[in-house]
């Protein structure tokens, strides 16, 4: 049977030949600590969460809780991307320590940042990397510019998924280009994920009505002023918007208005207008 | 084997009295049996090989964890 519950089970986000309950992945940046991230992280419904590869501190962190303990591996996909990085060297560099860190997990997020500022993406950088990385066995998901091209040739060296920004990083400005987003989500076969600049629910439902596989986000959770309210809100948005894609909306009547009850049985009209027509 | 050498680890130069295995270098950054990813100059040194691979003189070694991020 078509039972909603039952579209709603089935209808899972597969990346990399593997399926997800869950279409919103979130980061674990900027959270007070790994208990609030962890409780949003939960809250969330995320199945897939971002982590960051940086230098340990050292002769300052015996005894110190690390983050996947917080998240265990077990538990969680964890997805390490390349924030902070400039160059395709680097990015790369980064994602082989990863696949060390992680024994050898391959999916990663690919980043490569053109300016501090903006940290709008720097596409030949990430091209070349992604390049590297698919032919070394990585499955990339890459962050990219809502540019359909970029979005076409990322998916042509072998990204397993194209992560086009809404608006920058940490902006929450909600989705500045639907028109791109839709493009690139008619245009590519692999799943596309708005990666970037969602600040709040309606963002992230709009997102998914687009046609978007899934959502990434981490600042519009971690910066709300109850993070672990705003992961259930956005849990429930991206459910939202995903079932009201699938649902198929109502087409756009600017010059129609159709009223929803009967037009006819009406009860007489009071006064002295008995004489009127229905 | 036992001259010291003078390397750079995590952008910090040290120094120890002879060339020590990655195994030894963790034990003495008190990060020994924590979950770290080590590349020495650009490579990657995988874990199977912490306890015979030694560090060299002029050796640029980086140190990682996963950390909080988008």
């Amino acid at each position: 049977m078509n039972a909603p519950e039952k579209i709603a089970a089935e209808d899972a986000l597969v990346v990399a030949g593997r399926a997800y309950r869950s279409r919103l992945l979130v980061g674990t940046g900027k959270y007070r600590d790994f208990d609030e991230t962890r409780r949003a992280v939960e809250a969330s419904g995320a199945e897939i969460v971002t982590v960051a590869i940086r230098r340990t501190n050292i002769g300052q962190n015996a005894g110190e809780p690390s983050l996947l303990e917080a998240l265990p591996t077990s538990r969680f996909t964890i997805l390490p991307n390349t924030a902070g990085c400039y160059t395709a060297e680097d990015a790369v560099r980064t994602l082989r320590l990863a696949r060390e860190l992680l024994d050898g997990h391959s999916l990663v997020k690919l980043e490569v940042l053109g300016d501090a500022q903006s940290l709008y993406p720097n596409m030949p950088e990430t091209l070349a990397a992604a390049k590297t990385l698919v032919a070394e066995g990585f499955q990339v998901m890459a962050y990219c510019s809502d540019d359909p091209i970029m979005a076409r040739q990322l998916e042509d060296l072998g990204c397993v998924a194209v992560m086009p920004l809404a608006s920058l990083i940490g902006s929450g400005m909600g989705i500045l280009n639907p028109w791109n987003l839709q493009i690139i989500i008619d245009r590519v076969k692999v799943p596309v994920l708005v990666d970037a600049g969602i600040g709040t629910a309606s963002d992230a439902a709009v997102a998914m009505e687009l046609g978007c596989d899934g959502v990434l986000m981490n600042t519009a959770i971690a910066k709300a002023r109850e993070p672990v309210r705003m992961a259930r809100a956005m849990k429930l948005a991206v459910e939202a918007g995903r079932e009201a894609f699938l649902a198929g909306r109502m087409p756009k009547k600017p010059y129609e208005a159709s009223a929803s009850s009967p037009q006819s049985g009406l009860i007489a009209p009071s006064g002295t207008a008995s004489h009127k027509s229905a | 084997m036992s001259a010291p050498i003078r390397v750079v680890v995590n952008g910090a130069p040290r120094e120890f009295p002879a060339p020590l295995t990655f195994s030894q270098l963790l034990d003495e950054l008190a990060l020994a049996g924590r979950r770290l990813a080590v590349e020495r100059n650009g490579e990657i040194v995988p874990r199977s090989r912490f306890g015979e691979a030694r560090l060299a003189d002029g050796d640029r070694i980086e140190v990682v964890i996963a950390v909080g991020g988008g």
